[in-house]
């Protein structure tokens, strides 16, 4: 740790004396002398004084649908052993309005609606008898407002964001600020988020004290969702909402990127994050060695320290080397890495195919172990193999689009991106995802 | 083995930027401006980063999500 942090800071310091140290006057430029060395403009390039005041309007729409399935043998619903297969259809709209003002800021207002339709196998297990429900919808919308001083490159936002699903309620709000060094080739950034989450306590059938007669005859029974109703004669009437207990994450994010030279450009990340509360989850089942069976119990309190690298290099006139490392460490023992590589190969300047590979290798938190692995004496215990010793490998492919006149010769359609990757880990679970990502203007 | 090779891998690279910062001009960054540089994950990622940090136990320090929703299923 001690050696990442002196090496962050100890390149942030020669980054800053090399810019000083190879600054010097750019008397071609100043004199409007002729060169092939034509300045490059884009959005971050223009002076302050290219920006008037501007109208609310559309700045930019962003449509993402992924599909996603897998399969494996470990869900965390039968203790560490059964079907883990799920599909997945995720959709996400963002809506981008922008306006300038009269202050040289430029003002965004971001709103994004998410909605995810998952079916998972497992979940069947909720209830001893495998009829449960299978699947589950989410919906998650979010808002962020963010200003930017187009003379000094600094921002500043909030956010908020909601996600709801039958077992899950998570609501969240972050403020955001960047700013940019002097000679506009560093960018420092913060971000701080809260999630207040509740967790809906939905227990394995067999741990839910049911049937309770009451007087006219009817029961209370345990539907397939684990919901808890009244059964009378033929008619049901819902009882109360299910309880929830709380469970809150508080992330300090913070970046730092550096242009490096006119290839190169890396940016080092670091995210500080504790959570309190509900950290397990009440239907996932662990089995003692003695064949016992319970909930999985885990620590009221986990602290997480990620720390990310990314480097992009251009290479040469039509290749882009996107790399990406992260050391991760918590307070649950976890120690992991995360390696991966994008190989960006330019067909055209409009055209694009990307093959990237990805490796990932984690240590076992403290408290994992498999079915029938743990003690009944064990303070803590899961048998959920997200905790688990392993390593998995991801790769695919991305094709990018991002024609002048617009995709297929629809203006407004300006960019479309397809992805295909397939993941394993060496625990079993396979998957597969395939994404489609179209950007309106 | 992998994790120490990634780790000197990583101080190798670091060493290497560390003798090299320029101070680039803005019509030198043609190559940096492109929109494949960008040094973000993708849009179309999204889902793929939800994803990973619901089957692994890492997450964090890629702009993704720390948390909310469950990833239960």
């Amino acid at each position: 740790m001690k050696k990442i942090f002196l090496s962050i800071v100890g390149f942030a310091m020669i980054c800053r004396f090399s810019a000083y140290a190879q600054t010097r006057q750019d008397t071609s430029i100043n004199k409007n002398t002729f060169s092939l060395y034509q300045p490059v403009t884009s959005g971050s390039d223009k002076s302050p004084e290219d920006y008037g005041p501007k109208d609310l309007s559309i700045d930019e729409i962003n449509l993402v649908s992924s599909y996603y399935w897998q399969n494996g043998d470990h869900s965390a619903i039968t203790g560490g052993i059964g079907t883990e297969k799920v599909t997945d259809i995720s959709n996400g709209l963002d809506l981008k309005l922008a306006w300038t003002g009269d202050n040289q800021h430029k003002n965004i207002i971001s709103l994004g609606m998410g909605f995810d339709h998952h079916s998972s196998a497992s979940s069947a297990y909720v209830t001893t008898t495998g009829l449960g429900k299978q699947g589950g919808t989410r919906l998650y919308p979010s808002v962020d407002f963010t200003t930017e001083n187009l003379k000094t490159g600094g921002t500043f936002g909030v956010g908020a964001y909601y996600s709801g699903e039958y077992n899950y309620k998570s609501l969240g709000a972050d403020l955001h600020f960047s700013k940019k060094t002097d000679d506009k080739n560093g960018e420092f950034s913060v971000k701080l988020q809260a999630y207040l989450d509740h967790v809906t306590l939905i227990y394995p059938s067999e741990f839910i004290q049911v049937i309770t007669p009451v007087s006219t005859g009817a029961t209370y029974i345990t539907t397939a969702s684990g919901n808890v109703v009244l059964s009378n004669g033929g008619s049901t009437a819902s009882k109360p909402s299910l309880p929830t207990k709380p469970r809150d994450t508080y992330t300090a994010s913070f970046g730092y990127s550096q242009i490096v030279n006119s290839r190169l450009q890396v940016m080092f990340l670091a995210d500080v994050v504790t959570q309190n509360g509900y950290l397990s989850l009440p239907f996932h089942r662990v089995y003692f060695s003695n064949g016992k069976d319970t909930i999985e119990k885990l620590p009221s309190s986990r602290f997480k320290l990620p720390l990310g690298f990314r480097a992009n290099y251009f290479l040469g006139d039509n290749i882009i080397l996107r790399s990406y490392y992260r050391y991760y460490l918590d307070n649950w023992g976890t120690r992991a890495n995360t390696a991966s590589l994008e190989v960006v190969y330019k067909v055209s300047p409009f055209f694009s195919v990307s093959p990237f590979y990805r490796y990932y290798t984690q240590t076992a938190a403290r408290y994992f172990a498999p079915y029938e692995g743990h003690s009944a004496s064990d303070q803590y215990y899961t048998s959920n193999y997200e905790y688990a010793k392993f390593n998995s490998q991801f790769f695919g492919v991305g094709f990018r689009i991002a024609p002048p006149k617009g995709v297929f010769g629809w203006q407004n359609l300006h960019e479309l991106e397809i992805r295909y990757g397939h993941y394993a880990q060496n625990t079993n679970l396979v998957s597969n995802v395939v994404s489609l990502s179209l950007g309106f203007k | 083995m992998i994790t120490q090779t990634i780790k000197v891998m990583a101080a190798v690279l670091l060493t290497a930027f560390m003798t090299s910062c320029v101070q680039v001009k803005e019509y030198q960054k043609n190559r940096i401006n492109d929109s494949e540089m960008v040094l973000s994950n993708r849009k179309v990622e999204k889902n793929e980063l939800n994803f990973q940090s619901y089957r692994e136990a890492a997450s964090g320090a890629n702009a993704g999500k720390t948390g909310g929703g469950c990833g239960c299923n």
